[in-house]
């Protein structure tokens, strides 16, 4: 499945990577973190939508993203 | 200044608030995350940590290069910590006289919204400097309270699952002169103020000061607060969780 990310503040449309908790393979729980983001204002971390897998991160630490856009995929058990 | 512990309204939402006076950042940091996993385990109510640091610089996520008017080795051979964290923004100051508040809040029973989050943080203190006939004011682009040109509180969060940590740090009596080693939240041109600068005089963080400020989060946030006196306490199994990651991440 595709992590995205999720809808921050009204009129906040994109987020940067601060950096990744996870790497690609490791196995994480439902609500584990995944990577911290952070807007000019707050720093928030995304947390996993299932268990499984980390497949393939997408975005890397720095880059700008926008909500909605899929940040890593996870291969759910 | 001793406070006894308060009972809490059986009727509509609890804030309890911890007033812990004169502490060091890392100690309190540390107290934020544990009440943080707390808070989504539902063990505690929304919880507002007033405290006042010991002299420190931290930075955000957001700070970039050049967040210091002097070298870095120069305000470490003051004695001064640069700590980095996680919250959002460029760097601050901290120290006596700044009363600092980190609310530890469930967003899912507010508005799952982080600006609105920093919006209602200004508003607390907004109404806070209209009892002493001072008007703060909001600026665009910059979170934070202002008087004039003069910037006399910052505003920065985190949030992990909805819940709340860093705050807000609003000079009451802080010595200014230690906003001049830094470009205070990335911005070059205007100063910082206090209450006390403001006002042309001297004013203590007492009880009555922190009340008003305990009022207005309840009004802002609409919940009941009482002010507890509270030790700290840090279990050792959260401590040692922390202390894993790397420098207050």
């Amino acid at each position: 499945m595709d992590v995205a990310l999720p809808f921050l503040a009204e009129g906040v449309d994109e987020a940067t990577v601060s950096y990744w908790k996870v790497d690609e393979g490791d196995r994480v729980e439902e609500g584990d973190d995944l990577v911290e983001m952070f807007t000019s204002k707050a720093v928030f971390s995304v947390p996993s939508p299932g268990s499984g897998i980390v497949e393939e991160i997408l975005v890397r630490e720095g880059e700008v993203v926008k909500v909605g856009q899929t940040l890593c995929i996870l291969k759910e058990d | 200044m001793r406070w006894a512990w308060a009972c809490m309204s059986s009727r509509g939402r609890v804030l309890a608030v911890r007033w812990l006076g004169r502490r060091g950042y890392e100690q309190v940091y540390l107290l934020q995350k544990e009440l943080v996993e707390a808070r989504i385990r539902q063990e505690i109510p929304d919880t507002l940590i007033l405290v006042e640091h010991f002299p420190v610089f931290t930075l955000g996520r957001g700070a970039r290069d050049e967040q210091f008017r002097v070298p870095v080795r120069q305000i470490e051979a003051l004695g001064l910590k640069i700590i980095p964290v996680d919250r959002g923004g460029q760097v601050t100051y901290h120290g006596p006289g700044q009363l600092v508040g980190y609310p530890i809040f469930d967003l899912t029973r507010h508005r799952q919204d982080l600006h609105w989050t920093l919006w209602a943080l200004e508003e607390i203190l907004i109404r806070f400097l209209k009892d002493f006939g001072i008007a703060g004011e909001r600026r665009k682009d910059y979170p934070g309270v202002w008087v004039g040109e003069k910037k006399i509180a910052a505003i920065g969060i985190g949030v992990r699952r909805w819940v709340t940590y860093h705050g807000f740090a609003l000079n009451i009596n802080s010595d200014l002169n230690y906003f001049r080693l830094i470009y205070p939240c990335g911005i070059r041109d205007q100063g910082v103020t206090s209450l006390a600068e403001i006002l042309g005089e001297r004013v203590e963080i007492t009880g009555d000061l922190l009340e008003k400020v305990v009022f207005y989060t309840g009004e802002v946030f609409q919940l009941e607060g009482e002010i507890l006196s509270d030790e700290p306490r840090i279990s050792g199994v959260a401590q040692e969780k922390i202390h894993k990651q790397s420098s207050c991440r």
